[in-house]
């Protein structure tokens, strides 16, 4: 078995090579696992206009490109495979990857969130055959197709102005009467002439056999349904933290977020760190992971500067 | 190696369709992020599964037909063929042995 690593992070979107960046300056010769899902969120996004530091934009999976650039620039190694199991119970921690194993004096956990779905009936049997939550992955099978949007957030404004590029219409249902998302963002998509909105309603149920016939909405104030025609569903309503490897390992919340001793980024479990959209259920967005990532390198290493001393 | 590389709807009749081998054939297209980290885990898979698999890739883009055909409407999606029909579909990036398991019944 190789010799333990002084920090291993788990995750590759800002969290985690920000992390990766400041723990490879420190010395710390630290490995990244990206993961399936590498690069993050930001890789299903096209243009990231709120990256301070990049005047006019730049598309999502650019950004990635330079991070990993720059935290493979000063030595981080970085691996892509998908961890699969961790033992937390004794230092030097142990990271799995199917039969590939590592040991790290120190974890940082950035393994950040992933789409959210609705959980009605026929939205399982119809992903991949027009219920999707990745406009930029699914968009280009429903040219001139009448799509529904679901969710009131930046997401679900970006995925429903990134659609009209395909569709003949976009409808966006929310549950509320009004977004939550960002009013650059809602004014964008409400000025687009492809994109209409339904409020105050939600999705009970996706029809369709093969593919998407439509679905049912239910108004939320009157309680009626009615069955709305739809070629294609994009579920755009919040994240969920991907902690399931943690489960029983690290203290979560109530809804699964690690629970990190602000403003700190340690866990429960002494020598395990965790920053980016894993431990935040309030702002979730790219610079406050990378923020977050750069915490947590730096407490990795006073971590490891400490228990030295100590010796 | 049981891989065949790329497939195009001139040859997916002889290539997949009337193969004695499973074939496993990765739809996928160059803007499509997910697809890029999921083509190395299914060549992986077709250089272990020697004589049992054939693993190939149809690019989306060049090749609209298939694509409909198959009723593709989300990629990466895998489309495991065995004597010229589909038995399993894997849709989505998946973990290898998340895939290996969708496929077991089928090999």
């Amino acid at each position: 078995m190789d010799e333990p690593r002084n920090v291993i992070v788990i995750g590759s979107g800002p969290a985690g090579f920000a992390a990766a960046l400041y723990a490879a300056r420190a010395n710390l010769a630290p490995l990244l696992l990206k993961g399936l899902e590498a690069g993050g969120q930001l890789m299903l996004t096209t243009d990231v206009e709120n990256y301070p530091g990049f005047a006019d934009g730049l598309l999502g999976p650019e950004l990635m490109d330079q991070m990993e650039k720059q935290a493979a620039r000063f030595g981080a190694e970085i691996l892509p495979v998908h961890v699969t199991d961790v033992d937390l119970s004794e230092r030097p921690f142990v990271v799995r990857a199917g039969d590939q194993e590592w040991r790290g004096g120190t974890i940082i956990v950035a393994t950040g969130a992933t789409a959210r779905w609705l959980g009605v009936p026929g939205e399982e049997k119809l992903r991949g055959r027009g219920v999707s939550a990745c406009a930029t992955c699914d968009g280009f099978f429903f040219r001139d197709r009448e799509l529904v949007v679901v969710g009131g957030g930046d997401t679900a404004m970006e995925e429903a102005t990134f659609l009209t590029k395909f569709a003949r219409k976009v409808t966006i249902v929310h549950r509320r009467d009004e977004f939550r998302a960002s009013k650059v963002m809602s004014a964008r998509a409400l000025a687009n002439p492809k994109v209409e909105v339904i409020w105050n309603t939600t999705v009970g149920e996706v029809h369709g056999d093969d593919a998407v016939s439509g679905v049912t909405l239910n108004d939320v104030r009157t309680d009626e349904s009615r069955t709305f025609a739809a070629d294609g569903l994009f579920v755009a309503i919040g994240h969920d933290p991907n902690t399931a490897l943690f489960r029983g390992k690290l203290a979560l919340d109530d809804e699964g977020y690690i629970t990190v001793a602000e403003p700190r980024t340690a866990t429960s479990v002494p020598g395990v760190f965790a920053a980016g959209d894993v431990t935040d259920r309030i702002y979730r967005q790219a610079v406050t992971a990378a923020g977050q990532g750069c915490k947590a390198a730096i407490d990795a290493e006073r971590f490891l500067e400490d228990e030295a001393h100590d010796r | 190696m049981a891989n065949i590389g790329t497939v195009t709807e001139t040859d997916f009749q002889t290539a997949v369709l009337d193969s004695d081998t499973p074939v496993l054939v990765d739809f996928w297209a160059e803007w499509c992020v997910p697809c890029h980290m999921v083509s190395p885990v299914v060549e992986e898979i077709g250089n272990e599964k020697g004589e049992t698999l054939k693993v190939a890739k149809l690019n989306i883009d060049e090749n609209p037909q298939a694509t409909r055909t198959y009723g593709v409407m989300s990629i990466p999606s895998l489309i495991l063929f065995k004597d010229g029909q589909e038995v399993a579909r894997v849709i989505g990036a998946k973990p290898k042995d998340a895939i290996l398991r969708d496929l077991a019944p089928h090999l």
